[in-house]
């Protein structure tokens, strides 16, 4: 099945692939008529509401419920005591793993509060008002504890432990005291020591960044009916409702083929609605009062309970000759993890040097838990953040080197063949070509004005395949429906109609396709790891084969002929070699219409465990200007190149450029999570936890480099999730190219930036170059 | 907690609905209307997904309490199109949000084509800066808006030459 | 908690006095509304002041502008002759927020909200605006740089709200500006704003200058060593140099999420600088 499915086509001859229709939901998503999470409702459903600890690290001694129930409204209420504990047990979660022992305790504080926001108790009430009531009558009995939110801080000897038992993985021999490091990992290829020592130039630099938050739109929200008979519906917001239901089950001991699940339409996830936070509580509370229960996060909640991304500090080396080839890269990476082990570092460490083909390498890497809310995935998990710290390094490199950035870029990009430093050998790939498309851009020559600054940098995601289950029927007029599990949040709806219409030759319009439920499909995977359009498009593409050979097989029957003497052209089924012209060809509309008569409805399926996702790369062009007096940094222009393998909907793909650009300018200008003395957050709201708004960027132009993924039928490479790697590198490159100096931390905020422009007026700092006035 | 009647006009047509004090026209819209197409993303004004018009003013309708809509007229994404004999037809905003593909997972959609409509009734002709500064209050995390710029600039010359 | 929305300024006043628990008045509602959504106010009754005529409306005359405090900042940039002669209030106001705040944010609301980082307080101030100030005792004015006391705290007393602000005619030779400083393009609250008004003569020697800062003290301020240095000058660099140096002499800010002491100081300076010039231009033109 996997060859016919990965044969590649020879030409792009596309006659719908590589256009840009509109999108089937298109119309929906205009006129308000779009149901996202919240816009679910039942007769008699209850508000659920959540009360989350106060403090940042605190034993709970005892919750009273008791004052909240005998509140009139209030229907139920769950604690602790409602979930039973669960094993240790790792479980993929988008491109990282959680363990049931601390999902269940970070969707209810079981011990401890482990961060400000965990939540401790949920309500489920006739209305919101009361709701909120009577979390007000729910007294928990708190011993608050020393807290620790710094990653070095939680790593030393002495720091308050969040978690008694926890003794570092990855170190032999194991230590014998517990720690707040989770894990250690490490990549090794090649001898660092070697290539370090036949360097010319080495440099060797800190860096942190803050946590940030994937900063969808829409927030988490989830609708449940439990009835009588342990039978449960959940309607809810997320990028996979197969992963949900697998969770939710788990965590309430249910069977998984009690519990159906819908996704909504989901407004944003960007990695964040991969893991379970209210589902369990909404299904946990409608089975106690026997009603619908629909819960709804506020904004702050959203910060201060879900996501983010880590943050981490860093030290980043690497040795080049003078003629510019790098002779060795060495990292030394520390995530925050939240109040869970399972930071991104294991990808982030494999990500760092990815972009370059090197002989010696090696990245060492700790997970570290502190008081603050678990980290979720976001978009290239853990890559971000080592990218900029790398990208940033190879930068100064090449400046000290007197090369020209990219040139330096060139001569030791990642290429067909190159090891990397986590072990595969790459394929074909197309950092090489984007590259060169960068050089070739007129960006990239353009003049710069006075106090403007430009930077590049490149990045890599892996992309992943996995589990993935589609169907297509064919209905008696000749349309189709095509069911889909992987829930769209970009375009994936039209990319797939897409694929179907180009292998069976129809007009996209005669498909309509829908995400289905968990009962009416086999298993998905999540949308996540880039894995949409790759995975359910090799499905579709599967399942359209499946249909032209059925039809191939009717009309054989029909025509008397062996099954192999008939063709599918174009949409119709004909007999072909020494047949040919022997019958008048027969519409799939005609095989549809006899369907009946000739073996049944039609349907092609699709279950695969797709492989062979290969990695995007791509390099950012940025171009900044600096405030000299007050140290504001605007993005004056942006361009984007990225191999998309090929771009089976070229508008959706510009699409995740420009916004993966987009979230990497707030991630390296302003977004970070803010923490008072007090262990609380400060900026749980969109006020202060600032996303780049439309003033505050430029058109951010693409560049669709195509080197086809082999192993899939179109030559897709997931998208997704490169564009975020490289713009906090790019952009500190820029500064730096603008003012002169390094900024090794993240955000470059006014206050960070101007601090070092006086900083380096007063030191007379040869190296500023701000023209002030 | 005693409800107050309210009665206002939604998308042209008169509504009455029984309201507590402290609902806002967001809760109204959505919960008591049904109208669930304006979002709420963060209930506190700086997300601009909840944008309607009230007599013609774009507000965050988060931020106005459902009883101070008497007697106003609101208008909501339900009502963007209009009527015709051969049934819906999208608004040339709408339309030029589907034809460049200026939206990802929608969410903020309805609200940035309130915004939008709100703009250009006020100017037919917006710079590019200034249709950014006027939807500075309208919060999309997927396109890095390029792509909703571009549509409204694009209805905008449409609607110039209509 | 009720909702209430008399129409007379008397009615209000009954309303506010006669409330046994927490009464709050209700203009824009930007700021009231996110209060009540996130708890930090329970109040047991909201007057709504929007349909009492004098505050929805905006008079000229000889003496100046009368401008209501419920009038909207969308408002006050559709009317031209206040946006021709003040058009730094103007400007300030529609710095508030998003074009969906604008709809509805009042000045009224952004002076009695008593936040030190208001945007239309500082040039306010700067302009001379007087408030018109009503409650159980009648009427009475303050100047605008009176009525802040400290972050939530105002001069009015109970029972009293501000009814309007009145402003000069537009006068040959003035010209006003406000600028402020925020990490993004729009959407946050100022870090630093400074309004500046200035009066020039033929020759073009200042003779009278003002200038407001907000978000560098507990309240927004009126730094009159910054105005006299300006006084008598010709508007030069020495002279800006001058007023930069009172502006940051009266700076006493905080480190807080938005900015650090040093950066608010340092940035108050580059910021009034900015807008004197902007309002120079003005004055001259």
């Amino acid at each position: 099945m996997q060859d016919t499915v990965n044969k590649l086509k020879p030409e792009p001859d596309y006659k719908v692939v590589g256009t840009r229709p509109i999108r089937p939901d298109g119309v929906d998503k205009v006129t308000g008529r779009a149901r996202f999470g919240a816009d679910y409702n039942l007769s008699g459903q209850l508000s659920g509401l959540v009360l989350r600890s106060p403090y940042p690290h605190a034993m709970i001694k005892s919750i009273d419920v008791s004052k909240a129930l005998a509140l009139p409204g209030v229907k139920a209420v769950v604690t602790r005591d409602d979930f039973a504990d669960q094993g240790s047990e790792f479980v993929p979660a988008g491109e990282m793993l959680i363990n049931y022992r601390d999902v269940v305790r970070n969707v209810m504080a079981r011990e401890k509060a482990l961060y400000e926001g965990h939540a401790v108790a949920a309500v489920a009430a006739t209305s919101p008002a009361i709701a909120k009531a009577a979390l007000k009558l729910i007294l928990v009995d708190y011993q608050v504890l020393p807290h620790v939110l710094d990653v070095e801080e939680a790593m030393a000897p002495g720091a308050p432990l969040l978690h008694e038992g926890m003794i570092t993985a990855g170190v032999e021999p194991a230590p014998n005291a517990a720690s707040n490091i989770a894990k250690r990992v490490e990549f090794t290829l090649g001898d660092v020591a070697k290539g370090f020592a036949a360097a010319d130039v080495i440099i060797e630099r800190s860096f942190e960044t803050k946590p940030v938050h994937q900063g969808y739109i829409e927030p988490h929200a989830c609708l449940a009916s439990v009835s009588e008979d342990g039978q449960a519906d959940l309607w809810v917001t997320t990028q996979g409702h197969w992963v949900v239901r697998a969770h939710c089950a788990r965590l309430l001991g249910m069977d998984i083929s009690k519990l159906r699940v819908t996704a909504t339409e989901i407004g944003g996830g960007f990695g964040g609605k991969t893991v379970v936070y209210l589902e369990p509580l909404a299904l946990a509370l409608s089975a106690k009062a026997r009603r619908p229960v629909k819960m709804v996060m506020s904004r702050e909640d959203v910060f201060r309970a879900t996501g983010p991304t880590s943050g981490a500090k860093m030290r980043i080396k690497i040795g080049a000759t003078r003629d510019g080839r790098i002779t060795a890269g060495e990292g030394e990476l520390k995530y925050l993890a939240g109040a869970f082990q399972g930071s991104p570092v294991g990808p982030g460490a494999m990500c760092a040097f990815a972009p370059y083909d090197l002989e010696n390498v090696k990245v060492v890497g700790y997970d570290v838990v502190s008081n603050r809310p678990k980290v979720a995935a976001y978009r290239a998990p853990g890559g971000p953040i080592s990218g900029y710290a790398v990208e940033s390094v190879i930068d100064e490199l090449a400046r000290a080197l007197k090369l020209d950035p990219l040139e330096f870029r060139l001569k030791n990009a990642a290429r067909e063949g190159t090891k990397a430093a986590y072990g595969p050998k790459f394929g074909p790939v197309g950092l090489i070509e984007t590259l060169q498309a960068a050089k070739s851009h007129p960006h990239w020559t353009a003049p710069l004005k006075t106090n403007q600054g430009r930077g590049i940098a490149s990045g890599f995601w892996f992309n992943i395949g996995g589990e993935t289950t589609v169907s297509l029927a064919l209905n008696e007029d000749g349309t189709l429906i095509l069911m889909a599990g992987t829930p769209d949040i970009g375009g994936l709806r039209a990319s797939l109609c897409m694929m179907v219409a180009e292998e069976l030759g129809l007009e996209m319009g005669r498909i309509r396709v829908s995400i289905a439920d968990t009962q009416s499909l086999g298993y998905n995977f999540l949308t996540g790891g880039s894995r949409s359009t790759f995975s359910s498009g090799m499905a579709v593409v599967e399942a359209s084969r499946s249909i032209m050979k059925q039809a191939c097989d009717r009309a054989a029957k029909l025509w008397e002929l062996p099954a192999d003497a008939v063709e599918y052209v174009d949409g119709t089924v004909r007999p072909a070699g020494p047949n040919a012209g022997q019958h008048p060809p027969l519409s799939l509309k005609a095989i549809a219409a006899m369907a009946g008569k000739t073996g049944g409805p039609i349907i092609g399926s699709s279950s695969i465990n797709a492989h062979g996702a290969a990695p995007s790369f791509g390099t950012h062009l940025v171009d900044v200007e600096i405030d000299p007096e007050t140290g504001r940094t605007t993005i004056i222009r942006y361009t984007v190149i990225q191999d998309a393998g090929r771009a089976i909907h070229p508008a959706y793909v510009e699409g995740q450029y420009q916004g993966g650009a987009a979230q990497g300018v707030g991630w390296a200008l302003n977004e970070e999570y803010i923490y008072g003395p007090d262990g609380k957050l400060q900026n749980a709201g969109f006020l202060d936890y600032r996303v780049p708004v439309a003033s505050d960027l430029p058109m951010i132009d693409t560049v669709i480099v195509e080197v086809p993924n082999p192993r899939h039928p179109y030559g897709v490479r997931g998208v997704g999730e490169t564009p975020i790697v490289p713009p906090m590198g790019a952009i500190a490159n820029a500064i730096a190219d603008a003012t002169g100096l390094r900024f090794s931390s993240l955000p470059m905020s006014p206050p960070r930036v101007l601090a070092a422009i006086e900083a380096a007026r007063v030191t007379g700092d040869k190296n500023l170059r701000l023209k002030f006035f | 907690m005693a409800k107050t009647h309210v009665a206002f006009h939604v998308n042209g047509d008169p509504v009455e609905v029984l309201c507590e004090p402290q609902s806002t026209l967001l809760d109204v819209l959505r919960d008591e209307l049904e109208l669930t197409g304006t979002k709420e993303g963060c209930s506190t004004g700086d997300c601009g997904a909840c944008s309607v018009t009230v007599d013609g003013r774009l507000i965050c309708s988060c931020l106005m309490l459902g009883v101070e809509a008497a007697g106003k007229s609101v208008g909501t994404i339900e009502g963007l199109s209009s009527q015709s004999a051969a049934g819906e037809v999208l608004h040339p905003l709408q339309q030029k949000f589907l034809e460049h593909h200026a939206l990802q997972c929608g969410i903020c959609t309805p609200g940035f084509l309130i915004a939008s409509k709100a703009l250009l009734d006020r100017n037919p002709d917006p710079s590019e800066t200034e249709v950014r500064y006027w939807l500075a209050g309208n919060l999309c995390r997927c396109t890095g808006y390029d792509k909703i710029v571009r549509a409204v600039m694009d209805a905008a010359a449409d609607l110039r030459k209509a | 908690m009720r909702y209430e929305a008399p129409e007379t300024l008397e009615a209000a006043v009954a309303l506010l006095v006669r409330e046994a628990g927490e009464a709050r008045v209700l203009a824009g509602g930007t700021d009231l509304l996110v209060q009540l959504k996130t708890d930090m106010l329970d109040p047991t009754l909201i007057v709504d002041l929007k349909r009492i005529d004098e505050m929805r409306k905006i008079t000229s005359d000889a003496a100046g502008f009368c401008i209501g405090a419920a009038v909207s900042g969308a408002e006050l940039k559709e009317h031209a002759g206040l946006t021709e002669a003040w058009p730094g209030v103007v400007e300030a106001a529609n710095l508030i927020g998003s074009t969906q705040i604008q709809g509805r944010a009042t000045l009224g609301g952004n002076l009695c909200n008593a936040s030190p980082a208001a945007d239309s307080v500082p040039a306010l101030i700067a302009a001379s605006a007087r408030v018109s100030i009503f409650g159980p005792s009648g009427r009475r004015e303050l100047a605008v740089e009176d009525v802040v006391l400290a972050p939530r705290r105002t001069a009015l007393q109970n029972g009293e709200f501000v009814v309007s602000f009145q402003l000069p005619p537009k006068r040959k030779g003035t010209g006003d500006a406000y600028l402020r400083f925020i990490p993004r393009t729009e959407m946050d609250i100022a870090v630093v704003g400074a309004g500046v008004c200035l009066a020039i003569d033929a020759a073009g020697t200042c003779t009278a200058a003002r200038v407001g800062l907000g978000a560098v003290a507990a309240r927004p301020l009126l730094v009159a060593a910054a105005g006299q240095a300006l006084v008598g000058s010709k508007l030069d660099t020495a002279a800006l140099e001058h007023m930069v140096a009172a502006v940051r002499a009266a700076c006493k800010p905080i480190d807080d999420k938005r900015g650090t002491i040093e950066f608010r100081i340092k940035v108050a300076g580059v910021i009034a600088r900015r807008a004197c010039e902007r309002a120079l231009e003005r004055a001259r033109a």
